[in-house]
């Protein structure tokens, strides 16, 4: 019994863990559309920046993470301008193509951490990494606990950012229908762009999570396209509460699963979920 | 009459790349040019298994991988246990693929778009799980398979797998041409531009959907059969492994998807460059290649070499221009 406790503990932090990771998608898939399955290699590149910076200047991952969330902002209205210019503006197919495009960019990401920093895992010091806390039967390492914080600091912020400021109205206004907001004077694809980069700019912290929470490698994306898209489908595509909740029911069943069948099993978990959301229940818990 | 010469100088050239395989494998001595060959012939008969899905219907299968991996744990389990030659495994995995592409097609086909994709990529992962917990045929150590004695009129094994390969690609292309010419073909196509109005005007979608689906599966788990064989070993992070998907599709993007030529021409020319910069660079950066040249044509040439070769050619099959 206390076994299955501490497997829900667990999973709640790490379920907040996978909120931060997924947050991005929620906006740039949920919101804007875009089939972004190269959202979990950005963020394993981040991760690899954070490690740099971290190995070379022994920076904190978390100030290394913020360190490079301009750079990925920049990178997100980069990537978001080739592709409204070559996907939306032109229209037709652009599902399709869309899709292969993120996967073209993708496969280039993780060849290129590869090329750069090997196959091997890598990890980073800091020192809350490796202690952890006693609370009776069971261990809590710190690590778990200083990205859970961190993680339900960064979804709080965006949630607060998207609902309440004007920004972050546009965006959403943008989302559900973007043809009255240009009748209204506005410039929709320059929102579009700016959320985008807003959802890339999150990955920073994001991939500095990933990295404190376990040892990256450069082909870790492939297990994070299930893990982010079972939480932004099973949350609703667009909403950042119900992005909350869905990490942490995922990462509830990943950490019972791992405890009750081990390890072996953990992968098929996040798209076994997926496939039972899309088949059941394809608009989400708090579907728009 | 037009359709009809077209036909006999189809299998007349199929009949001279045949031939020009068998002889090939009686003359050359040197057996590196069929182990390089016989992945591009996987490739171009996996590229040409993709498009009957994925390019006359518009559907982006990503699950390429897990038909693939089923192939070859099919012929994996069956030489196991029974020790069946070359041929039933092919067959069995061909039987095998058909029946998981309905059950795929079933689960998956309602969807569009991204969320088909991805349900394609999570059924690949989950097939992969429980190979990995299949103690018989080695769970995720993979197995050690020993090469049965080579039959006449082949010298090695890799030789006769090579022909094999080839046949597989015939039989691949052969479908694909005669699906692209038939009502089903015109019936996919009608679906990829607007499904909605296809339904409308009385086209069968989900069924012709889910019959290429199933086609496209087969063919996709009778190429993965071979695969143990050729490499004398299995494992499933190599069996399920992501870059079928995203070569299968590259594959058929880069060539054109319109025309069963399209698969057939990217596939060589993608597998030959990767077969080329293996040897001489690192297999790292085949995949680097692999995955600029798909963004580069996605972005740049959205009919594939077979639109930038033939301009006419699109207002003939290209859809909506």
């Amino acid at each position: 019994m206390d076994l299955l406790l501490g497997a829900v503990v667990l999973g709640v932090l790490l379920g907040c863990f996978y909120a931060a990771v997924s947050v991005g998608l929620s906006v740039s898939f949920g919101l804007l559309d875009v089939p972004h399955v190269a959202h979990p290699a950005f963020l394993v590149l981040a991760s690899y920046g954070v490690y740099q910076l971290n190995d070379s200047y022994d920076l904190d991952p978390l100030l290394a993470g913020l360190a490079i969330t301009p750079l990925f902002f920049l990178f997100g209205l980069l990537a978001y301008r080739v592709y409204y210019e070559t996907f939306e503006r032109r229209g037709s197919d652009a599902g399709v193509r869309g899709i292969a495009f993120f996967f073209g960019i993708a496969f280039i990401i993780e060849v290129l951490i590869i090329l750069q920093f090997g196959v091997d895992q890598r990890s980073v010091t800091a020192t809350y990494i490796g202690k952890s806390w006693r609370f009776g039967e069971f261990r809590v390492p710190i690590r778990q606990l200083v990205a859970f914080a961190v993680a339900l600091a960064l979804t709080v912020v965006l949630a607060v950012y998207l609902s309440k400021t004007f920004m972050g109205r546009a965006i959403r206004a943008v989302a559900q229908d973007e043809e009255a907001l240009r009748l209204m004077g506005a410039n929709p694809v320059r929102i579009k762009q700016f959320a985008f980069g807003i959802a890339t700019a999150v990955l920073g912290i994001a991939g500095a999570l990933l990295i404190i929470v376990a040892p990256v490698e450069p082909t870790l994306d492939r297990a994070y396209i299930g893990r982010t898209f079972c939480v932004v489908v099973m949350a609703g595509l667009g909403s950042i509460s119900g992005t909350l909740i869905a990490a942490i029911i995922l990462g509830v069943a990943e950490s019972i699963v791992l405890t009750m069948f081990g390890a072996s099993w953990a992968p098929a978990i996040s798209f076994a979920m997926l496939l039972g959301v899309l088949a059941v229940r394809p608009q989400g818990l708090l579907g728009r | 009459m037009n359709k009809r010469s077209h036909s006999i100088a189809f299998w007349a050239g199929v009949a001279v790349f045949l031939v020009a395989v068998l002889s090939m494998t009686q003359i050359v001595r040197n057996e590196y040019p069929f182990f390089a060959g016989y992945v591009i012939l996987q490739f171009i008969a996996l590229a040409v298994a993709w498009t009957i899905l994925g390019g006359y219907a518009g559907y982006v299968n990503f699950g390429t991988n897990a038909f693939f991996g089923v192939g070859v744990y099919t012929a994996v389990a069956l030489f196991k246990a029974t020790g069946a030659p070359l041929v039933v495994q092919i067959a069995a995995a061909a039987v095998v693929g058909m029946l998981l592409g309905f059950g795929v097609g079933l689960l998956t086909l309602r969807m569009r778009g991204i969320f088909f994709s991805i349900a394609t990529i999570a059924l690949a992962i989950i097939i992969e799980t429980f190979v990995m917990n299949w103690r018989f045929v080695g769970g995720a150590a993979g197995i050690q398979l020993q090469r049965p004695p080579v039959m006449a009129p082949f010298d090695s094994y890799v030789k006769m797998l090579f022909f094999v390969q080839a046949i597989l690609v015939v039989i691949a292309v052969g479908i694909a041409r005669y699906i692209q010419n038939s009502r089903m073909g015109r019936g996919l196509q009608a679906l990829r531009d607007d499904e909605l109005a296809a339904e409308c005007t009385g086209v069968p979608t989900l069924k012709l959907k889910l019959v290429a689906c199933m086609i496209s599966g087969a063919l996709m788990s009778a190429v993965g059969a071979p695969a143990a064989m050729y490499l004398q070993y299995a494992d499933p992070s190599s069996a399920f492994n992501l870059t079928y998907s995203v070569s299968a599709l590259a594959m058929s993007l880069i060539g054109g998807t319109a025309h069963w030529i399209g698969p057939v021409l990217g596939a060589i020319l993608l597998g030959s460059t990767q077969q080329f910069l293996a040897v001489t660079i690192s297999s790292e950066v085949n995949v680097l290649v692999l995955g600029i040249m798909l963004v580069l044509f996605v972005v740049g040439a959205p009919k594939g070499i077979i639109g930038l070769l033939r301009p006419r050619y699109r207002l003939r099959a290209g859809g909506k221009q």
